[in-house]
């Protein structure tokens, strides 16, 4: 018998949901180096969940049967393998972990709760780093399969099985373990967390791939993992607000920077009333939660950056404020992409001519969006120089909306 | 890419504070020259702003109210750059606001050990 569109629907969901949750439980009670483990089992169990609900139909609380077939497949593999006795138990007993493992499997919320904060730590440790780790995040806390991830970094399925396998491996050797750090570690390790967060959502963003699909769903599940971050009184900080503020106000303009054919729709040319309202408004409420404490982070001021391109208006005024930010976020850390945005705030601020200059100083060759810069500051003054920096900027665009656009650029300026 | 220290030199007699809206004006003027260093990714530190008094011992023991009526220039703040060598250092330094109001940069490399 085929499984109902309805159940498909329903499987799919609970799967989004509750995989990393089980995963989270599993490892909570046998230690982290078992997260394979609990993953296969996680992944056993919602094939025997369609199966059975294909052919008995859904039970009246599907989520409950799922937390009970886990546990049932759970015991009887650690059971089967004896694994608790021989390896698991002298592990725990050696860290911290027994503290506070339980000796049942308890998939009572606060539990629940406690294990994924504790295993969202225990994945952006410092120890495992870039795509890696966002691999990792991906498969564990938000239940991406491989082929998934592969679409995500535009790569093939080998190459993230790799990432994956290294990066358990070095949870194994390194013995990280399913536990908060102490009190005083909480800000610099929350950092981190928040960071990949960030990376994650940026992937989805800018991402380089173009299946529509996956980008929404990247930039769905930073959010998802730092709304899931306020919930909790520990990493609730104004940091993890300003975050998720940041990432309200970008999603908000989802519909309207695409068009039906995956092109890209530039800021300026985007039709404001697809703007997403209520994302606004959100964002808005966490930016203001944001404000308390004494330290303004990167997170803030991106924020206020973001908000700003939520407003409708694009006069001088508006530029000036970007500009601004962007000076202050310059001057916590440096990035290609925030030079090239610096410059141009500041030729919407202030005009052409003051940023020019200032363009020339940025050493950004190798970068396309820097030739599409200078480009557009020397539209109107250079237009054949212009010309040859969109042919520059053109050889190095990797994706084709970013070539298209650089293509309508030219033929615009050649007809001019 | 040496490290170098900008020390900003104002002239005594401007070293007083601003009033609020010319201070606001002047934010702006260290905000866009610090940026634009930032911007090409030489910023090393953001170094520190003095404030407006201070207190001097001298040799003798002598502890005054600030140095300031001796001196034709006083140290006003630093921040520390990066750059390939002077040339480059002090181009930096061009725009430091200090300069409109007849001050001084001062661009010193940060001593460094020469290696064995």
């Amino acid at each position: 018998m085929p499984t109902s569109p309805d159940t498909q629907f329903l499987l799919k969901q609970l799967f989004q949901q509750e995989f990393s949750k089980i995963v989270a439980v599993i490892s909570s009670r046998y230690g982290l180096a078992h997260v394979e483990i609990a993953e296969d089992l996680v992944s056993d169990t919602f094939l025997s969940a369609t199966e059975h609900w294909t052919t008995d139909g859904l039970p009246p609380n599907p989520t409950a049967w799922l937390y009970a077939v886990a546990k049932q497949k759970t015991l009887a593999h650690f059971r089967r393998e004896n694994i608790y006795a021989k390896k698991v138990a002298p592990a725990l007993t050696a860290s911290a972990e027994l503290a506070t493992s339980s000796p049942e499997i308890d998939f009572s919320p606060q539990y629940i709760r406690d294990s994924q904060l504790k295993l969202f730590f225990a994945i952006c440790t410092p120890l495992i780093a870039g795509e890696a780790q966002i691999a990792l995040a991906l498969r564990v806390l938000c239940g991406f399969g491989i082929d998934e991830i592969a679409m995500a970094f535009l790569t093939n399925k080998e190459t993230i099985n790799k990432r994956l396998v290294r990066a358990k491996a070095k949870l194994r050797t390194e013995g990280v373990r399913m536990e908060l750090p102490p009190e005083p570690e909480i800000a610099d390790r929350l950092n981190r967390v928040l960071h990949i967060i960030y990376l994650l959502f940026n992937e989805g963003y800018y991402s380089r791939t173009q299946d529509e699909v996956i980008r929404r769903e990247l930039c769905l599940e930073a959010m998802r993992l730092a709304l899931f971050l306020t919930e909790s009184e520990l990493t609730n900080r104004p940091e993890t607000q300003a975050l998720l503020a940041m990432m309200c106000f970008h999603a908000s303009r989802f519909d309207a920077r695409q068009t039906a054919d995956g092109g890209i729709v530039l800021y300026g040319q985007q039709d404001k009333r697809k703007w997403d309202a209520d994302l606004v408004a959100q964002g808005i409420q966490y930016l203001d939660r944001s404000a308390r404490g004494n330290r303004l982070s990167s997170y803030h001021l991106e924020a206020r950056i973001a908000q700003l391109h939520c407003l409708p208006g694009d006069g001088p005024d508006k530029w000036e404020k970007i500009l601004q930010l962007h000076n202050q976020l310059l001057m916590l850390q440096y990035s290609p992409a925030l030079a090239l945005n610096r410059t141009y705030a500041l030729y919407r601020a202030r005009g052409a001519a003051k940023a020019l200059p200032e363009a020339r100083k940025l050493q950004l060759e190798t970068n396309h969006f820097y030739w599409v810069l200078l480009a557009e500051l020397l539209q109107h003054t250079h237009p054949q120089e212009a010309i040859i920096y969109l042919k520059r900027a053109l050889e190095q665009a990797r994706t084709i909306p970013e070539q298209q656009l650089i293509h309508e650029r030219i033929d615009r300026l050649s007809k001019a | 890419m040496k490290e170098f220290v900008i020390l900003f030199r104002q002239p005594t007699g401007s070293y007083q504070k601003p009033l609020p809206e010319a201070m606001e004006a002047l934010e702006k003027k260290w905000a866009d020259w610090t940026g634009g260093i930032a911007a090409q990714g030489k910023l090393a530190s953001q170094g520190i702003r003095l404030a407006y008094d201070g207190r001097v011992l001298k040799s003798s023991g002598v502890v005054t109210d600030g140095p300031f009526a001796e001196l034709r220039e006083i140290l006003g703040g630093f921040m520390v750059v990066r750059a390939a060598d002077y040339d480059e250092a002090v181009t930096l330094a061009h725009g430091c606001p200090v300069l409109e109001t007849g001050g001084s940069v001062e661009i010193r490399p940060i001593y460094q050990e020469s290696p064995a």
